[in-house]
């Protein structure tokens, strides 16, 4: 059974995991508690003082996944609606621990500078001054099963958790849980300007981590 | 029909504009200037490519292993869970 659904979540079909949670598949369940309790619990932490709350709020998140999970319409994705519930659970939280979480403060404190690094476009007295000096590789002559490898998710993953606290909860809220950008700046309490400069640096991080990881071997 | 005057914009300044682009947020004459040059640029279509894949890629699920205590805690809660709804 455990052999069935494992990998489930790949097919990205909303339907066919909601329909197993309710059956009670507990395969299912333990691929999304692994896919995503680690993105929940720090996301949950920009909101909370500790990481013992944060790791509650996870908790009662799951709790309430399954408690909710017969009234889920599919009005959005289970995965956007699953970080809905966890933002909701987290900010109450950090409202009754009186944390604000001043993240509009932050923008700006972060890294400023080119997205790519200079170096790798031509200088001023180049024929084409600004222009590729070093071009980005074309997808298309990488095997796509290199692409798809997990190891390939892994490293764009593992780039996520080391971008600075708001691009990291910006871009996981956007490009993960897939909330638009006025629920993001809503929740957040960004202005959209801001919520697309965050969003612009920490995925041109992510770019960068796709490409160092497919120029190495 | 107007002839949009001639910019250069360069690879540079464009790689800064991507996330405005697929935000939709850049002013029209922006927007087809970036454009334009997509079209004789196949460096920054690559660009682009990457960062699309880069946003499809960050979405999809990828195995970690949460905190082992939470996990069991939550299996016996699902197990729980599972027994009220026979």
């Amino acid at each position: 059974m455990a052999q069935a659904s494992s990998g489930l979540l790949a097919a990205n079909d909303d339907a066919v995991v909601v329909a197993a949670l309710r059956r009670g598949d507990e395969s299912v369940f333990t691929e999304l508690v692994n896919a995503y309790s680690s993105s929940l619990l720090r996301l949950a932490q920009d909101f909370v003082r500790t990481r013992p709350v944060a790791e509650e709020v996870v908790q009662e998140t799951w709790l309430a996944v399954l408690s909710g999970i017969d009234r889920f319409e599919g009005r959005s994705s289970l995965k956007t609606w699953l970080f809905r519930i966890l933002v909701n659970k987290a900010k109450t939280r950090g409202v009754r621990e009186a944390r604000t979480v001043p993240f509009s403060s932050f923008v700006g404190d972060e890294d400023t500078g080119p997205v790519v690094p200079e170096e790798r476009f031509r200088g001023p007295d180049d024929q084409w001054p600004g222009h590729w000096a070093s071009p980005p590789v074309p997808l298309d002559t990488v095997p796509e099963t290199r692409l798809l490898a997990r190891e390939t998710r892994q490293r764009i993953a593992g780039a996520l958790e080391t971008l600075p606290d708001t691009q990291r909860a910006v871009v996981t809220l956007r490009d993960v849980a897939g909330w638009d950008s006025e629920e993001v700046c809503e929740a957040l309490g960004l202005s959209e300007g801001n919520q697309r400069v965050l969003l612009h640096r920490g995925r041109a991080k992510l770019r960068a981590a796709l490409e160092d990881y497919l120029e190495e071997s | 029909m107007a002839v949009p005057e001639q910019t250069d914009l360069t690879c540079q300044e464009l790689v800064e504009l991507v996330t405005d682009y697929l935000e939709g947020a850049l002013a029209p004459r922006d927007r087809l200037d970036f454009e334009r040059h997509l079209v004789w640029c196949s460096w920054c279509r690559d660009y682009l490519d990457q960062m699309r894949t880069t946003i499809e890629l960050t979405g999809a699920p990828s195995v970690e292993e949460p905190a082992s205590p939470l996990r069991e805690q939550l299996l016996d809660a699902f197990r729980d869970w599972k027994r009220t709804r026979e």
